[in-house]
C-alpha cells in the first residue's frame, strides 16, 4: 500500500469521482433527514428547522411504539427460523464435495438474486385464496365429500393478510442472507478440532454445540445482523402480505411522506431504523473479534 | 438425483451422507422454489383464474408484449439499469482500487461510509433520496429519458459500493510486483492502471457490473421514492398489478425477468469461480 502523497496525480484521478458522487447524493441525503428529524411542520409544505426533539419524543406514543415493538417481534421470529433452516443447509454446504457445493451455492443464490417483488407475488400465489395450499384443501375436500362425507361446503382458509404471512414472507424472502455468512464461517473452520471433538467420544449433537456452533460464533452474529436489519426494514413483505392494521416500521415511515405528510417525524423514523442499524453492526463487530480469538486460541 | 435417499457408509465428517440433512436441505429447497414454480407454471396456463389449469398457451407472454404500459415500464428499467450498470462499474471499479492501493487519512471513514449504501435499510435511503430531490428542486417535468435521471442517480448510489466490494476482493490476489514491472518499463502510471490492473480486475468488474444490473432491475423501495409522478419502472408496474390480479400477465412478465435473472446469476457464479481455478 501507497501513501497517497507519493503518487497525488493518480490518487486524485481514482479516488475524486466516486467520493464526491457518494458525498452528493448519499451523504448530503442523510445528512438531510437527520436535520429535518430535528424540524418542525410549517403549514403544509414548509419545515422549519427549530431543534426540537419532539419528533423523537413522538416516537414512545404508544401507538408508535407499538409498531416499533411489532417490527422487532416480526424480525426476531423470522431470523431465528432463518437460522435453524440454514445452519444445515451452510454445514452441509461447508463438508459437500465441490460439485454439489457449487450446485448448492447456486441453488441458495438464485432466489436471493431474484426479484423482491415477484418472490413475494410468488408467495401470495402459494398461500392466496386460490393459491396452491388452497387447491390441495380443496382437492382434499372434494375427496372427501366424495367419499360420502358431509363436510359442508368448502372456505377457502385466509393464509394471507396477517402476521404469520408477514412472518413467513420475511422468511422466504431472507433465507439466503442467513445461508450465506454461516457458510463463508463454517468453510474457514479448522476440522481437525471437530474430528478430535468425535475422536474424544463426543456425539455429533455435542460436537455441534460445543465446537462447530463456537467457533461458527462471528458468523452467526454476521447472519443474524444480514437478516435481521431488512426484515426489520421491509416495506415489501408487510405492505403485500399484512393486512391493513399489521403496520412494520418502514410502512410507517412510507406514511409520514405519502398520506400523512410529516416529513420531520418521518425523518426521525427513519433515523431511529438507522440508529439500531449502526448498533446492530457494532455488535457484529464485537462478535466477530471475540470470535477470532477463540478460533486462534489453540 | 435419485439415488439421494441412497444410505452409504460414511465418515464422520461426511455430513452430506446423511439422510436426516438430505431431507432437510431438500425441505428447504422445495419452500425456496415452489412459489417461483407455481408462478413460472402458471404463465402458461390457459386461464384467467389462478385455481384452475386449463391447458398451455403462450397468450399470456404475446398480451406482455402488446400491453404497453409493461413494454413501456420494462424498457425504462432496462435503460435505468444500463446506465445504472456502466456509471457504477467505473465508479465502483476506481473506488474499490483507491481502497486496496492507497493510504490515506479519513480513510477508514470513507470505507465505512461506503458500506452504509449496503447495510442501511432501503427505506432510509428511499426517503433521503426523496428530501434531497425536492429539496435541491429538481425538475420534475422532464421528457424521456430524462426523466429517469433521478432514479438512476438513486441507483449508481446504491450499487456502486457493491461494485467496489466485488473488485477489491478480486485485488486481494494481484501481485503488485507486475504494475511496479510495468513502471520500471517505462509505462505511464495510467497506463500501467489500464493495460495491468484492469484487465485483472476484469472478472469482478463483470461481476460487479451484472451485480448492479441485478440490483437496479430489482430495487423497487428507493425507486418508489424516487420516481417523479408518471415514471414508471418494472417492479413499480408489478406492484400496482399485483393489488389487481389479472390472470397470467404478471406471471408472464415475472418469467421474462427470472430467466433474465438466471442467465445473469450463473454467468457471475463462474466468473467468481475463475480465479480459484488460476491459483
Amino acid at each position: 500500500m501507497q501513501n497517497w502523497y507519493e503518487n497525488k496525480r493518480f490518487f486524485w484521478g481514482t479516488m475524486l469521482a466516486p467520493t464526491i458522487w457518494f458525498v452528493i447524493f448519499f451523504v448530503m441525503p442523510m445528512a438531510l433527514v437527520w436535520i429535518y428529524s430535528f424540524g418542525e411542520n410549517n403549514g403544509l409544505i414548509d419545515v422549519e428547522i427549530t431543534g426540537t426533539f419532539k419528533n423523537y419524543k413522538h416516537v414512545f406514543d404508544r401507538d408508535v411504539l407499538q409498531v416499533l415493538w411489532q417490527s422487532i417481534i416480526m424480525a426476531t421470529i423470522a431470523t431465528l427460523v432463518c437460522l435453524v433452516l440454514a445452519f444445515p443447509v451452510a454445514i452441509a454446504m461447508t463438508f459437500a464435495d465441490d460439485k454439489t457445493k457449487s450446485w448448492l451455492l447456486l441453488l441458495i443464490m438464485l432466489p436471493f438474486w431474484t426479484n423482491l417483488l415477484i418472490r413475494t407475488y410468488a408467495l401470495i400465489s402459494v398461500m392466496g385464496a386460490q393459491g396452491l395450499i388452497n387447491m390441495g384443501l380443496l382437492g382434499i375436500h372434494n375427496f372427501l365429500l366424495g367419499a360420502g362425507l358431509d363436510v359442508g361446503t368448502f372456505e377457502p382458509k385466509q393464509l394471507l393478510y396477517n402476521k404469520t404471512a408477514i412472518i413467513i414472507g420475511l422468511i422466504y424472502v431472507h433465507l439466503p442472507f442467513m445461508v450465506l455468512p454461516l457458510y463463508a464461517a463454517l468453510d474457514k473452520l479448522d476440522r481437525s478440532l471437530i474430528e478430535a471433538s468425535l475422536d474424544l467420544g463426543a456425539g455429533h449433537g455435542e460436537t455441534l454445540f460445543r465446537i462447530i456452533v463456537p467457533l461458527a460464533l462471528p458468523g452467526i452474529a454476521a447472519g443474524i445482523v444480514i437478516t435481521f436489519i431488512p426484515a426489520m426494514g421491509a416495506y415489501l413483505t408487510p405492505d403485500l402480505l399484512g393486512g391493513p392494521n399489521d403496520l412494520m416500521i418502514a410502512s410507517l415511515i412510507e406514511r409520514q411522506f405519502k398520506r400523512a405528510n410529516d416529513w420531520p417525524f418521518g425523518a426521525a423514523l427513519s433515523f431511529l431504523l438507522m440508529y439500531i442499524t449502526l448498533i446492530f453492526f457494532a455488535l457484529r463487530s464485537y462478535f466477530e473479534a471475540k470470535g477470532g480469538k477463540v478460533s486462534t486460541g489453540h | 438425483m435419485k439415488n439421494i435417499f441412497k444410505r452409504e457408509p460414511r465418515a464422520p465428517l461426511e455430513y452430506t451422507k446423511s439422510l436426516r440433512l438430505r431431507a432437510w436441505i431438500l425441505g428447504v429447497l422445495i419452500f425456496l422454489y415452489t412459489p417461483l414454480f407455481i408462478l413460472i407454471a402458471f404463465s402458461f396456463n390457459d386461464s384467467k383464474r389462478m385455481i384452475e389449469w386449463k391447458g398451455f398457451t403462450l397468450k399470456w407472454y404475446q398480451k406482455v408484449f402488446e400491453n404497453d404500459g409493461i413494454r413501456e415500464a420494462l424498457a425504462n428499467s432496462i435503460l435505468i439499469a444500463i446506465a445504472c450498470t456502466l456509471v457504477s462499474v467505473i465508479l465502483g471499479t476506481l473506488i474499490g482500487f483507491v481502497l486496496w492501493r492507497f493510504k490515506f487519512p479519513m480513510k477508514g471513514i470513507l470505507e465505512s461510509g461506503l458500506n452504509l449504501p449496503i447495510v442501511v435499510p432501503e427505506i432510509c435511503m428511499g426517503v433521503g433520496v426523496l428530501m434531497f430531490f425536492s429539496k435541491i428542486h429538481w425538475p420534475n417535468d422532464l421528457p424521456w429519458p430524462l426523466n429517469l435521471a433521478q432514479i438512476t442517480i438513486a441507483h449508481i448510489t446504491f450499487a456502486f459500493p457493491f461494485v467496489a466490494v466485488v473488485v477489491r476482493a478480486r485485488l486481494e490476489n494481484f501481485n503488485q510486483e507486475l504494475e511496479s514491472a510495468a513502471l520500471d518499463l517505462g509505462a505511464s502510471q495510467w497506463r500501467a492502471f489500464m493495460d495491468i490492473i484492469v484487465p485483472h480486475m476484469a472478472p469482478g468488474i463483470i461481476a460487479g457490473a451484472l451485480l448492479a444490473f441485478t440490483l437496479s432491475l430489482d430495487d423497487f423501495v428507493i425507486t418508489f421514492f424516487a420516481s417523479g409522478p408518471g415514471t414508471v419502472t418494472f417492479p413499480i408496474k408489478v406492484y400496482s398489478m399485483v393489488r389487481f390480479p389479472n390472470g397470467g400477465l404478471i406471471n408472464a412478465a415475472s418469467t421474462i425477468i427470472i430467466v433474465l435473472t438466471i442467465i445473469a446469476t450463473v454467468i457471475a457464479m463462474r466468473l467468481q469461480e475463475q480465479p480459484k481455478k488460476n491459483t
